[in-house]
């Protein structure tokens, strides 16, 4: 064994270098404020082990990349835990690197001769940002799309050279595949590449130069290895365990719901150590100037520019008399704007209730396309197809758009928000369900807002009178025949959410759609059911609510078969072109209930 | 033995020896468990195995297969999962179908059993080569010439004919490179 390891060293020279490597002096022994530097090349060895093995799984392209990690993320083994660990090392990274430049300018490590080491430091610390905005757009998800959307952008206001410098970052005039394997190869290759060489650098010149110790000393000198290594490596095992703890806690990172560059993003937030660069932004509006720029350009580029200028120059000044004590004063303020905008930026979020409604939808929209990509699988166009033909998630934004400015959804626009516009048509919760039928045939309820008490209807209508006379009128018999009628009318509507109740009263439904003709139901005087009548000029009640009925009534509500030219004021949409087939067809696929589930999971009737 | 007890108070050698065990396990540690995560990750093809399927699948009609004993080459199209996408009716491999003049149809899978290439049907030779390492096989799919690096014969793969019409093929893919076939699932 013995002779192996000489014949290795005679080749290699190891032991002289693990000599070195170990045996380094720590004047004044070891100490637990020197453990930085190494915490930050622990980390960044981890960040290399976990991503190169993410990159054996991930496909960079619009159309791939937020499936594959998708499938790291849900399928693979061990995929999330992996995930997870690269995900909050990265943020650990960032705070490690704070905490060591603090240390540095506190400590007065950035004088001679440790200059070039302190340069060497401030460019790897500009790096690893440039690894945190490359990593953040790479799952491709709403959240990292809009936020490095909003960082390129802001190339693209420098001077002269902005919108050319823009088109070479994302790669065109626009994102798209180039943007994310230009991204992808700056992550995986070029930045970590500079790391690497800098890192040996910045270890070659640390040893050159020794640490610089505080003082005075309490203990004597003591070799690297084992004392100080063993500092090292006990705070190593605790920024793991830290990662461990937050990875199994949140079960790794988050990943919302694909880009969509069409879609309103409201609750996109950069990472929180930009977030004070996302504050500070909003005091520097681009519609103004200041010295022939624009306030932005100062904002986002000129202040912090001067920012980092005053850390790199930290060495020169310091030699001043009073140099130390003015970096001091540089680094406190640097990280006082970062504190209070930080804090500025989360407290405004938290005080907005717009913001944490657009928060809930994402978090809803996240899941709603976990959960189609494991009923449906991933079409080749991507997991976008899936929410885009979505009734539950289109559903709401169409309504929200096109319909809630008369109509409601359970008293709001169908996303969960108020409307402004007083409610003048009926609230269409639950529309055609038993419910539903039920309160609009109840004389207490028709007139309200919920059903025709905001419409024309409401005055001066064959259908508000007989609720309002003879149904308010009825005997039991009566309210029993009506009942029927209810159940019968609704079953024609084939719900969804109600296919049980309706199959369990099938014999109810046969005896209710008879009923319905019956004198003292009084429906067929003015409504079609089943048979030709002329005369009817109600809405035909064939297959009411109905996917076909609801799509062919959105369509033109003032054709003879619905309203004829009694319609209140609802727009043809289909005839108009106001919507497309599909679109009206996800409308009434969501009015319905009517949306791909989960196995075993039971459609709620009133949805 | 005996041992001065002011001696093992200040015994730096052994307090040393102790502690850079601890500190050579700690390393090893924080070392390893990133690995571990990512050897799952790296192990995850391994953990996939479905069992062979070999659906019956439509892959032409009579009409385009004549009863003449010459091989004809198909693609064969079905629903495939490629990790996360889902595709649909996609091509999945080839085969030959041989429909000789008793009516009889036989299908062979035509991928070479020695490597995986696409062997093609040669007229002049009446026969099967591989072009990539010269595996020859009769027009039944056997092994034609003893030099044949191939380990074994053509896979032949079961046939039916649904409504006298349409030619259903049992798709499977075997191990090349064995002599025994192995479905890969």
């Amino acid at each position: 064994m013995k002779a192996l390891f000489d014949w290795i060293d005679d080749r290699t020279g190891y032991r002289r270098l693990l000599h070195e490597a170990l045996n380094e002096n720590v004047p004044g022994g070891a100490r637990w404020r020197y453990v930085w530097g190494s915490t930050l090349t622990f980390a960044f060895f981890l960040q290399v082990v976990t991503g190169v093995v993410l990159w054996m799984a991930y496909a960079p392209s619009s159309h791939s990349a937020w499936e594959s990690v998708f499938y790291i993320q849900n399928e693979m083994w061990g995929g999330w835990l992996l995930r997870g660990i690269h995900h909050y090392t990265a943020q650990f990274m960032t705070l490690l690197l704070a905490l060591h430049l603090l240390q540095v300018v506190i400590d007065g490590a950035y004088k001679a001769p440790r200059e070039v080491n302190f340069w060497t430091g401030i460019l790897l610390l500009l790096l690893v940002m440039g690894l945190s905005l490359t990593g953040y757009l790479l799952p491709w998800d709403q959240k990292g799309y809009w936020a490095t959307k909003v960082a390129t952008s802001i190339a693209a206001v420098a001077p002269v050279i902005g919108p050319d410098l823009q088109r070479l970052i994302v790669g065109g005039a626009d994102y798209g595949h180039h943007t994310l394997t230009r991204f992808f190869a700056l992550h995986a290759g070029v930045l970590p590449g500079l790391i690497i060489a800098l890192i040996f650098g910045h270890i070659y010149l640390f040893r050159r130069h020794g640490v610089k110790s505080k003082r005075p000393h309490r203990r004597p000198d003591a070799p690297f290895w084992p004392d100080q290594v063993f500092c090292d490596v006990v705070a190593c095992l605790a920024i793991l365990a830290a990662v461990l703890f937050l990875t199994f806690w949140t079960h790794g990172a988050g990943l919302s719901s694909p880009a969509d560059p069409a879609e309103q993003y409201e609750a996109a937030r950069p990472e929180w150590y930009f977030m004070f660069l996302f504050e500070i932004l909003k005091y520097f509006p681009a519609s103004r100037d200041f010295l022939g720029l624009n306030l932005e350009v100062w904002g986002a580029m000129i202040l912090p520019g001067i920012v980092i200028g005053l850390i790199v120059a930290m060495p020169l000044i310091g030699r001043w008399r009073i140099g130390h004590r003015f970096n001091l004063g540089v680094l406190a303020m640097a990280f006082g704007i970062f504190g209070v905008f930080t804090w500025l930026a989360y407290a405004k979020d938290a005080a907005n209730p717009a913001f944490q409604i657009a928060k809930e939808e994402a978090e809803r929209q996240s899941q709603r396309v976990l959960e189609l990509a494991r009923i449906q699988g991933i079409p080749q166009t991507g997991a976008l197809t899936l929410l885009h033909n979505d009734p539950l998630t289109q559903g709401p934004k169409l309504f929200a758009q096109h319909c809630a400015s008369c109509h409601r959804f359970d008293g709001h626009d169908g996303t969960g928000r108020e409307v402004q516009d007083p409610q003048s048509a009926p609230d269409l919760k639950g529309f055609a369900s038993r419910e539903w039928l039920t309160g609009f045939l109840d004389p207490e309820k028709i007139l309200t807002a919920h059903y025709y008490g905001g419409t024309k209807f409401a005055e001066r209508s064959r259908m508000v009178r007989f609720v309002e006379r003879d149904v308010a009128e009825f005997d039991d018999a009566q309210k029993e025949m009506l009942r029927k009628v209810v159940i019968a009318l609704s079953a024609e509507a084939q719900l969804p959410g109600q296919a049980e109740a309706d199959a369990a009263d099938a014999a109810v439904i046969a005896e209710g759609k008879k009923l319905l003709e019956h004198e003292d139901m009084r429906c067929t005087e003015c409504h079609q059911f089943y048979f030709e009548d002329e005369d009817a000029d109600a809405p035909n009640l064939t297959g009411y609510a109905s996917r076909e009925w609801i799509m062919s009534f959105i369509a033109d509500p003032a054709h003879p078969r619905f309203y004829g030219d009694r319609n209140d004021r609802m727009p043809s949409f289909g005839k108009e072109e106001t919507l497309n087939e599909k679109n009206i067809g996800l409308l009434a696929d969501w009015l319905r209930g009517d949306w791909p589930r989960s196995d075993g999971q039971v459609a709620a009737a009133s949805n | 033995m005996h041992t001065d007890p002011a001696t093992t108070a200040n015994d730096p050698p052994r307090r040393n020896f102790f502690k850079q065990v601890v500190t050579g396990a700690l390393t090893a540690v924080v070392g390893v468990v990133p690995g571990l995560a990512g050897l799952m990750v790296i192990f995850d093809p391994l953990r996939r195995r479905e069992q062979a399927s070999g659906d019956a699948l439509p892959v032409t009609r009579l009409g385009s297969l004549p009863a003449d004993g010459v091989p004809r080459r198909f693609r064969v199209y079905a629903d495939r999962r490629d990790a996360w996408n889902t595709y649909k009716q996609i091509p999945i491999g080839a085969v030959f179908l041989r429909r000789t003049e008793d009516g009889s149809i036989t299908a062979l899978n035509a991928a070479c059993p020695h490597a995986g290439c696409s062997v093609g049907f040669s007229d002049k030779n009446g026969g099967y080569l591989c072009p990539c390492h010269d595996s020859e096989f009769t027009v039944e799919g056997k092994i034609a010439v003893a030099s044949s690096p191939s380990p074994r014969a053509l896979d032949a793969l079961e046939v039916e004919v649904r409504d006298n019409e349409e030619v259903w093929v049992k798709f499977m893919n075997f191990q090349p490179g064995h002599k025994e076939r192995h479905p890969v699932a």
